[in-house]
Parts: structure tokens; sequence; C-alpha cells
């Protein structure tokens, strides 16, 4: 059985049932026949994906719902063999270059330029060219971003190129000038509200509005993130009132207790102890900057305002040095110990 | 013809309708369609180059002289100013013209026929190591110069066609330290018969001994102006209708580089052009919209913006007011709410920094002394944007920060 998410995600562009104009812009492009490259960006959950498969979609027929995935092997210039997942239809290609790290230069060169360099076989294909999406654009190197940079203009006849992103800041000037930017904002609260409400009369669910409207808050508007909320929420009780408690997914349950417990006191021993917690979330695969974010928001909540300023700016300094630095716990750890610090001698009264 | 013969304006006319006249045909209206436009009005002539009247007049007059010399050709070579021409531009934004300049030179001084066997052009995405130099750029500079057969004399009249070939080798500051070096005896041992062109952004990066044997020609900025009219004669050209104040909008969002500008305003047109067709089925009775040719929607001023990521004013306009002091208690809510919204709607952080930067430091009503405070608090930020910083944490703290020294301490 699949999830909610995946089930009840739109097909088409006509499913989607949030951002109208920006459904009918994408529309439009399909059928000019004139399709430029894309650059679509917004944060996660917002839809970004949906939308380009709904375009694609659109573009090509039904025939992009027919999807396999390959596993090819890259060789780098030291002879390393890399091994690298590709999911495509006839009509388009997927690929996640971050997967390979450093040597994403190599694949988006490689695999771009073979395809790039044969013309769609099929006659009956409604456009001349194929489409490459590539997920995390953001997160490629800049070797990779240049490569593609003449990629784009070279074999634009037979090659379109969509770069899904999270935010334009990371892609290089070159790259962002010879695309079209779409921004995807992220669903309204009442958005999601609607979203939920479907997809309970969907599935047959007894509902109530404020559960929804609890969940559409609580989820940062995130559609993703709210619908799945919403159906662990149906899974795990029997009857759904508007009391229900929404469970927190169990790292943000752990980084609360962890916020309490340095409010709670400020010592070098519990400063040990914070210190296991934060291994804990750390093996259990959590990124250390979404650590760090939700122990901030969870700190700042706390305290006065006048202090509030001040955490914002260390935890700011520190998420920097975890980007720059190659151990993530020395920097977590160094936010809890200026934390307790500052908070020690704002309760105290002293000038930090 | 003759008559024209030393007049480069009358030339440069004549290339031009002789250029426009191949353009018909479907199949070569199809594909220029698909081209971009920075290539498609890229100048022809160095007459159409915008807004570098220093450099171009010396290049005229080097055209102009080769013209008279040129019934004497190895006179000539010894007269001629440049030995080889650095094209630089020390500290300008990209999209000032200098590839434009220099491949009009060379097209107004070979013509379509010798075109393509007298010039050799490499860019950065070419590999370009030293082996590229030792082998390709080299068997290029020593190849004798081939005379194709069948150039009338209205050919020459309209062309000089000089002696030599031309190296160009574009973005050459990308250009490693080895390769450059590679490069020094070959300019100086062919230069009888090659003539190199280096363009690069920073000459700083171009090594001594390579520097020094060229001469050198600096572009400036361009000024808002000739960019303005530049844009107009595009957006004619491909009859666009544009509200007021977009040519303003896409100089401003370009930054002074003009080919940002074409692009930008390429994808406008396409996407009023893209969302047209359903609005003129929809409605049928609105009979002058599909009356006035294909691209007949008008660009506004938004849709620019929109295209080139920046920000709504309102937006801005409620994020310095949330920064602004309270007289109770913190600004924290306000400013958090906002930022939120922001990084939920998908904006950029380097928009917003550089947005806000202009905002805040072209305030009046913000005292010098404060300024001073906020300009490094900038600096900090956009340096960490660069290093991949969480945008959410780094826009609340610059915010925050801004907020603290208004209210002064």
């Amino acid at each position: 059985m699949a999830l909610l998410v995946d089930k009840l995600r739109p097909r088409t562009l006509d499913a989607l049932s949030y951002h109208p104009e920006l459904s009918d812009r994408l529309r439009s492009l399909a059928h000019s026949g004139d399709f430029p490259h894309l650059l679509v960006y917004g944060p996660s959950g917002a839809g970004k994906k949906t939308r380009v498969i709904a375009t694609l979609k659109e573009l090509y027929g039904p025939g992009v719902e027919k999807i396999k995935i390959d596993a090819r092997v890259f060789q780098t210039t030291s002879n390393r063999k890399l091994e690298f997942n590709i999911v495509s239809s006839v009509y388009h290609l997927e690929i996640t270059p971050a997967d390979v790290g450093t040597y994403d230069r190599v694949v988006v060169q490689e695999l771009l330029k073979e395809v790039a360099q044969t013309q769609q076989v099929d006659l009956s294909a409604k456009q001349r060219f194929k489409v490459v999406v590539i997920n995390e654009a953001d997160h490629l190197t800049r070797d990779a971003q240049a490569a593609l940079r003449r990629t784009m203009e070279k074999y634009s006849p037979n090659l379109r190129l969509i770069l899904l992103a999270n935010s334009t800041s990371n892609i290089i000037a070159p790259i962002r000038s010879r695309t079209l930017l779409v921004r995807v904002a992220a669903p309204t609260e009442s958005d999601i509200c609607s979203a939920l409400h479907l997809a309970g009369k969907k599935e047959g669910w007894t509902e109530s509005e404020v559960l929804n409207k609890r969940i559409a808050k609580e989820s940062g508007r995130n559609l993703r993130r709210a619908l799945l909320m919403f159906e662990s929420i149906y899974a795990q009780n029997e009857k759904v009132t508007d009391k229900t408690l929404i469970p927190p997914p169990d790292w943000e349950a752990l980084i609360t207790l962890t916020a309490d417990e340095i409010l709670a006191e400020r010592s070098p021993a519990r400063l040990l102890h914070v210190r296991a917690r934060l291994y804990d979330l750390l093996t259990h695969c959590i990124p250390p900057t979404t650590i760090l974010k939700t122990l901030t928001f969870k700190l700042v909540a706390r305290v006065d305002d006048a202090l509030k300023p001040d955490v914002i700016k260390w935890s700011a300094f520190y998420e920097h040095r975890i980007k720059l630095g190659s151990k993530v716990i020395f920097h977590l750890e160094a936010f809890v110990a200026k934390f307790m610090r500052i908070y020690e001698s704002y309760l105290m009264g002293m000038d930090f | 013809m003759a008559a024209s013969f030393f007049n480069n304006k009358a030339r440069a006319a004549a290339i031009a309708s002789s250029s426009s006249k191949p353009k018909a045909g479907d199949n070569k209206e199809d594909s220029s369609r698909l081209q971009p436009w920075v290539e498609k009005y890229r100048p022809k002539t160095l007459d159409d180059v915008a807004a570098q009247d220093h450099t171009t007049n010396v290049l005229q007059r080097t055209l102009q002289a080769s013209n008279v010399n040129h019934p004497a050709p190895n006179t000539w070579n010894n007269e001629i100013t440049p030995t080889s021409s650095l094209t630089c531009s020390s500290t300008d934004p990209p999209g000032t013209g200098k590839t434009s300049t220099i491949l009009a030179l060379a097209k107004s001084l070979f013509g379509p026929a010798l075109y393509r066997s007298r010039i050799l052009e490499l860019n950065a995405s070419d590999e370009r190591g030293i082996g590229i130099v030792r082998d390709k750029v080299k068997n290029f500079a020593r190849a004798q110069l081939t005379q194709p057969t069948g150039l009338d004399a209205a050919y020459r009249a309209q062309y000089p066609c000089p002696p030599f070939k031309i190296i160009i080798l574009d973005e050459a500051d990308s250009m490693t330290q080895d390769a450059q070096s590679a490069l020094r005896r070959t300019m100086e041992t062919y230069s009888r018969i090659t003539r190199f062109c280096l363009v690069c952004n920073y000459v700083t990066r171009i090594i001594e001994p390579l520097a020094s044997r060229c001469s050198k020609f600096r572009f400036k900025m361009l000024d808002t102006s000739a960019a303005g009219e530049r844009i107009g004669n595009i957006a004619e050209q491909e009859g666009l209708q544009l509200e007021d104040g977009v040519i303003d909008t896409l100089i401003r969002c370009g930054d002074g580089d003009l080919r940002r500008a074409i692009t930008y305003l390429q994808s406008a047109a396409r996407l009023v052009g893209a969302t047209k067709p359903p609005a003129a089925k929809d409605a049928d009775d609105d009979a002058e919209m599909t009356d006035v040719g294909s691209n007949s929607s008008v660009i506004t001023v938004r849709s620019i913006e929109e295209i080139a990521g920046v920000l709504p004013d309102n937006i801005l306009d409620s994020l310095v007011e949330a920064m602004q002091p309270k007289s109770g208690g913190s600004v924290y809510e306000a400013v958090s709410g906002v930022i939120t919204d922001l990084v939920a709607d998908g904006w950029s952080a380097t928009q917003l920094v550089g947005q806000l930067y202009r905002r805040v430091v072209f305030n009046e009503a913000i005292p010098d002394i404060q300024k001073n405070k906020i300009v490094m608090l900038f600096s900090e930020m956009d340096k960490r944007l660069v290093d991949g910083s969480d945008e959410h944490l780094s826009m609340l703290d610059l915010t925050l920060r801004i907020a603290g020294v208004l209210r002064g301490n």
C-alpha cells in the first residue's frame, strides 16, 4: 500500500490544487513548442517535483509515466568506478548528481553529452527534444555547473534541462541567466487544509476541521509533511477528534527534551549529558543543520525577548562553522555551551 | 563603390544590407526563433557596438589604416598598431561588449567568405590546457594563409582582408599559467601571419610577459542610456509591447550586464507570448488581441521582476517596517514572522541581501555611524551565504542584527 503522499499525488497540471497561475503558465509553455530550460525553485514540500512531472506529461502525453531504473557505471579520470542510478522513460531522464558527491562533473558531462548527441528516435513523439530533470541542482559543485553551461547552449536542439533546487543562491549566475526561473512558493495554510480535506474525503475518513488547521500550522507550510502527519494520526488513533494529539517525530521530541534540559540546568555535567543526546541524533542521520535549527527555535521560544537576537546570532554563527568545518559535534556542542553561558549571565544580570 | 571605399559607415551599411538578405525561408526563421537573442542581436559591425566609443574609435582607425595600406601588404604589417590586442575590463561586470566588439571587428575585417579560415575562436568551455595551446593553437598559428579564389573587387572593397589570421581567446583569465606561458613564444614567432586577441575580465590574471606583448583596450561599464536604447531596439524588432518603465527595470535587474538584461527580456517575451494563446481562445470576442501579430501582449514590470527573481517592494516594505525599533519589547516576533514567510515563499537569500542593502544604505534617515556598522553585517552575511550556510538562520540573524543597530546598541 502506498503512502497518501504518493497515492494522491496529482498527475496532471489540471489536478494541481493551488498556484493556478503557475499551472497556466507551465501549460502554455509546454504547448508553445519553444520550451526553455527551466530552473524550478522553492522550499521542500511545495510541490516542485509534482509540477515538473505534470508538465512533462503535458509535453509528451502519458508515455512519461512508464519509467524504469537503470544503474550505470561511470569511470572517473582516476579510474574510480561510480555507480549511478538513472530514472528514465522514453522521453525523459531524471538524475540526482549530488549522489556521487564531488564526481558529479563526470556524470553531468558524460551523461548529458550522450543524451544530447542522440536524436529522438520515436518519430511519433510530440517533441523533438528530450528532457533531463536534475534534482538537487543547488548541491551541484561549481565544476559541474560550469560544465552544464556550455552543454545548455550547444545541444539545445536535442535537450532541455529542468533543474530543481531549494534556493537559487548556490546556482552560478551564468546558469541562472540561461534558464527561465520558476518560483514555487509553499502552499498557504488554507491550501494545506483543503488538500487534507480532499485526502480525507477520498479515503473515507471522518475528519475534524480544527485538527486539519492544527496540522497545517504544525507542518510549517510543507504539504508533504502535513500529509504524512495526517496519515500517521489516522493510523494511530481509532477515533479522531478535535483534541487528538499530533505526535511529533521522534527526533523532534528528543530535541524538545534536550532544550528543556539545557534551560533547566547550566553546568558542565549537563553539557556532557546533552552531548550524548546530540550524538544520538547524529547517529540517526538527522542533518546537523536541522538539529541546530530546531534546537534554536525551541530555545528561542522560551527565553526572554532581549536575549533572542543573541541566540539567533550565535546559532547562525555556529551553523556557518558547521558548513566550513569537518566535525559537526564540536560546533553543536559549542553552540550549547555558548547558549548556556549567555543565558546564565543574563539570569545573573551580568553583561555578556 | 569606390566612393565608399574609405567610408566605414557606408561599408557597415553595405554589410548590414548584404547580411540581411539571406534571412528568408521558413527554416531559417524557425532556427532564429530558437536562437538566444543575445546571439541574434550581437552587433554585426563596430558601429553597432554600444557605448564603448574610445575603444571602437581606435579600432575603427585601425581598420581605416589597414584599408589605406592595403595595396602594399608588407609595409602594412609594420605599421598597424596592435601586434596583438588584449581586450580587457578590470573590474567591470560581464556583458559590457568585449566579445561582441572583437567579433564585430573580425567580421568587418574578413567578411563571410574568409571568416571561417582566418578566425579561430576558443572560449573557456573548450579544453584549453597547455596541450591545446601547443597543438591546436600553434598549428593554426603557423598555417600559411590561403588565398581564396573567386573574391571579386567588390568584396575586397567591402572588407579589407588583411593578410593575417586572428586567434581569439575568450575568457583568457581562466587559462592556466602554464598555458599562458606556452603562448608567449608562439605569439612572437608567427606574428607575421597571426594575431592574437585575448579577452578577459581581470587583466591582472594575465601573466606579465603576455600582457606586455599586447596593446590593451579597457571597456567601461555600459551607461544606462546606451543600454536602454539597445534594449528598446531589440524590443521593437521583435514586435514586443513594453509597459512604461520596463526598460529601466531590465537595466536595474541586469546590473549593467546587457547580456543578462536581454536574456530576461527574452524570457519575459516567451512567457507573455506563451500565456497568450489560451487567453485568446477564451475570449474570442476580444478582436484586437488576435489581430496584432503573434507577440502582442504587453510585458509588465512585474513580470520582469518575477523572472529576475526580484522581491516585490511590498514584502521589503513589511520587512523594513518590522525592523524598526518598537517602543515596547522586542522586534523578534515581527521580524521572524516576515522571514519565515519569505523562506516559505522561496525567495532567494542572496537576492534579499542585495535588495535590503540598497534599501538600507541609500536610506537618508539612517545616521552614517549606524550605516557603518550595518555594512559590516552585510559583508559577513554575504560570505556566509557563499559558504552555503542555512538561509533561514542567516537571514534572521542579519535582520535582527540590523534591527539591533537601528535601535542604537
